[in-house]
């Protein structure tokens, strides 16, 4: 039965057209464009944020309401739950029903909206409302709003991480407060740690960087690197501060059962958004985590009391104990947007004046990406919650610095990180060296 | 006179003719040639979505081959699934069609129960399979203990994600049974009898009858099979995500193929280098290398085809 050559033709168009099509749709664009425009003219601007859930949502709203109240003439049409992703398309295409203004809750895309020339510079703007960003914001924020000298987002609202604590388990484990340097927390994680049989009844620490927030970037953070040289190329290889983030991980892994039972372990624990996280429910005594995490434990009703201090740093940094990883949303102003300045009033708004930024964190419980808000009596919150802010104002705070390619470069550490832990590499510094070889090759691809 | 005439009658022929193909033209050109020429074209420009895009030679091409470390774990996991789920997809689908051919009673409930699955959101199947085949907490490893089986890790080992994404692809093979259930009801029923007053055994009136008789919807099922598995995505992607525990938000990075990028199929990579990494030049590369392989294969299952059916004749 030969086949027929019509059918073969076909078979050889649908596999060519299917195979084709879903996949090149991305190839098309067009770059971005200026304007100028009368902010005191009756004009409606377009703002896209990613927030969803309902209590956000209304946050924003009521954000929204205050600027309008104080600019009756500009009016805020929204459009919520956005992803980076459909932002980018956004920003690519234009036209009047594309975003004036955006907000992301990554700082990943940064340098790629900054270097692109998607998102305007935000400098002239600041400079002729008379503010200056590096005593408006904490350090760490003015750091990943901007690259290469171009501040195309500003921060609105932040994250700091610091650590969790049970209560209850550290007084059992006659612990009498959190630990301040890594040693200490080390010995304090071996003996909050449990067994029961070849699993644990309780862990001290969770080390594993598929532990959700035990990020390379959130260990090394505490070790304050330098993730570039001056001219741009991948400094992992040669700060000091990777190797001693890897070496402490690591032991960290191997002294607390080692990677294969900390993995099987990791398994049979809850979701890190759900009430069964293994905080919450006691499983782990100690958990590196973001600002939110205080309100999720809360409403979860754990059974322990719940302690809150910075992360440890290195034993040769006891001074700068209290600083930690800094990162958030962001806010820009699309390039294609003809209503520059109006968006810009909008912007100003929403991230420089302090009770609009005080009145958003208190509705969402996220960091103030402000100085002035952070001091703010108006502010209002858990005691416990002040820890975060000091991480926050903390000068010798990190962050992640913004990069051509994105967060390329931490994906790149973060899987060498998973290599290294499982012991499928040994040697750290060739582990390194080839590291920061792929970074710069992925940084010179992008250029 | 006469020759003008001709010449004008088959240039209105030509015409008429292009007339009623233009519809397949136009779809033909706007659907197909324009991207497949585009993706030719971009592959060679460094193109990042906002700035207008500049030639680069073959860097995009040497990136993607030589640098650009997840491009071979990647086709060497599609290549796999292409061979190993796409047959056993096959086999799995004719041998469940066969069976409720067969079966006398409970035949609408058998269809049923083996076509639901086929109609499951993708992403919430796959999000149960990695609740059932967690190693630590899920039903299967708890059975396969119980019973003094060694659990694999499924979904959380390198070795046995693909398997499990397998039994994944096998659960929801609704679609072929159906396929395959109408191509063996219209098998001659004259020919099998005359095949047992030959003497012919059970397999030789499958290899022999059956065979050839649905070998057009077994080279349908096998096309379609790899076209899909070459577009493979949403799956792998979703049990990486859910088995590493890790969701993907602020702060945190794109992972792709947890475990250890065992899961990691090209389709992931054009999304990673054009929607995360803002290299459209070097996802077109990705894009052009699934459309040759999906050219090779279908080619080389065209040829395979031709024989199979001289071997049944």
């Amino acid at each position: 039965m030969p086949i027929p050559s019509a059918a073969r033709k076909t078979a050889f168009a649908l596999t060519a057209a299917a195979s084709s099509l879903a996949l090149l749709t991305a190839c098309t664009g067009q770059s971005s464009s200026g304007a100028s425009d009368d902010a005191s003219a009756n004009t409606t601007i377009n703002f896209w944020h990613a927030w969803s859930a309902p209590n956000e949502v209304k946050a924003v709203n009521a954000l929204i309401a205050g600027f309008e109240k104080a600019h009756p003439n500009i009016h805020v049409n929204v459009v919520s739950n956005m992803t980076d992703d459909k932002i980018n398309q956004a920003l690519r295409s234009g036209g009047d029903k594309a975003p004036d203004v955006i907000s992301s809750f990554t700082t990943n895309n940064v340098g790629k909206f900054c270097s692109s020339g998607a998102l305007v510079d935000l400098n002239p703007f600041f400079k002729k409302s008379g503010i200056d960003p590096e005593t408006t914001f904490p350090k760490a924020m003015n750091e990943y709003t901007q690259y290469d000298g171009n501040r195309c987002t500003a921060p609105l609202l932040g994250d700091a991480y610091g650590l969790y604590y049970n209560k209850t388990a550290f007084k059992k484990a006659g612990i009498t407060s959190p630990p301040k340097t890594w040693t200490e927390f080390q010995a304090d994680a071996k003996k909050l740690t449990i067994n029961q049989g070849d699993s644990y009844k309780q862990l001290g620490f969770m080390p594993d960087y598929h532990g959700w927030e035990t990020t390379t970037e959130h260990y090394a953070a505490q070790f304050s690197p330098t993730y570039f040289t001056a001219d741009g190329k991948s400094n992992v290889a040669k700060d000091p501060a990777f190797t001693e983030a890897f070496t402490l991980q690591k032991d960290l892994v191997d002294e607390l059962g080692g990677f294969q039972k900390l993995e099987k372990y990791r398994a049979t624990l809850g979701d890190e958004w759900g009430d069964k996280h293994p905080f919450q429910t006691g499983q782990v005594a100690m958990q590196l985590d973001g600002e939110w995490r205080l309100g999720m434990a809360v409403d979860a009703k754990t059974k322990f009391d719940i302690g809150v201090a910075p992360l440890p740093v290195p034993d040769d940094q006891v001074a700068q104990y209290g600083k930690g990883y800094i990162t958030g949303t962001i806010a820009g102003i699309a390039a294609n947007s003809k209503k520059q300045n109006a968006a810009w009033e909008f912007v100003k708004y929403i991230t420089t004046d302090t009770d609009a930024v005080v009145n958003f964190s208190n509705a969402i419980h996220n960091v103030p990406s402000t100085l002035a808000a952070l001091k703010s009596p108006k502010l209002t919150y858990d005691p416990r919650f002040k820890t975060f802010l000091d991480i926050a104002a903390n000068p010798n705070s990190t962050t992640s610095p913004a990069s051509i390619n994105g967060g390329v470069y931490l994906a790149t550490i973060q899987n060498f990180g998973y290599d290294y832990e499982s012991g499928k590499v040994k040697d750290l510094k060739s582990g390194l060296a080839a590291t920061a070889k792929q970074i710069d090759t992925d940084i010179a691809q992008a250029k | 006179m006469s020759t003008i005439t001709l010449a004008s009658k088959r240039r209105r022929s030509a015409l008429r003719t292009i007339a009623f193909m233009s519809p397949w033209l136009i779809g033909f050109a706007v659907f197909f040639a324009y991207p497949l020429i585009s993706t030719v074209y971009f592959s060679f420009m460094h193109y990042d979505g906002f700035k207008p895009p500049t030639w680069s030679g073959t860097k995009n091409w040497t990136y993607v081959f030589e640098h650009y470390p997840y491009f071979w774990p990647a086709l060497r996991n599609t290549l796999w699934l292409v061979v190993v789920m796409v047959s056993l997809r096959v086999v799995f689908g004719l041998g469940v069609g066969m069976l409720i051919t067969k079966i006398k009673t409970g035949t609408g409930v058998f269809r049923t129960l083996f076509y639901l699955p086929y109609l499951a959101p993708p992403v919430a199947a796959t999000m149960a399979f990695a609740f059932l085949l967690n190693p630590g907490t899920g039903p299967v490893n708890s059975i396969l203990e119980k019973v003094g089986i060694p659990a694999p890790g499924w979904f959380n080992d390198p070795a046995w994600s693909k398997p499990a994404l397998t039994l994944l692809a096998l659960w929801g093979v609704g679609d072929l049974m159906v396929i395959f259930m109408a191509a063996l009801l219209d098998v001659p029923t004259e020919q099998y009898e005359a095949a047992e007053l030959d003497g012919a055994s059970a397999w030789q009136r499958f290899r022999f009858v059956t065979l050839p008789n649905i070998s057009p919807i077994v080279m349908f099922a096998v096309v379609t099979g790899v076209i899909q598995t070459m577009q493979y995505y949403t799956q792998p992607l979703i049990a990486g995500k859910v088995a590493s525990g890790v969701i993907q938000g602020a702060g945190t990075q794109f992972e792709p193929g947890y475990p250890e990028k065992s899961t990691l199929t090209l389709p992931q990579l054009v999304y990673n280098l054009g929607f995360q990494r803002f290299d459209y030049g070097s996802a077109c590369v990705v894009a052009l290398v699934l459309f040759v392989l999906s050219m090779a294969f279908t080619a080389i299952l065209m040829r395979r085809r031709g024989g199979l059916i001289q071997a049944g004749d």
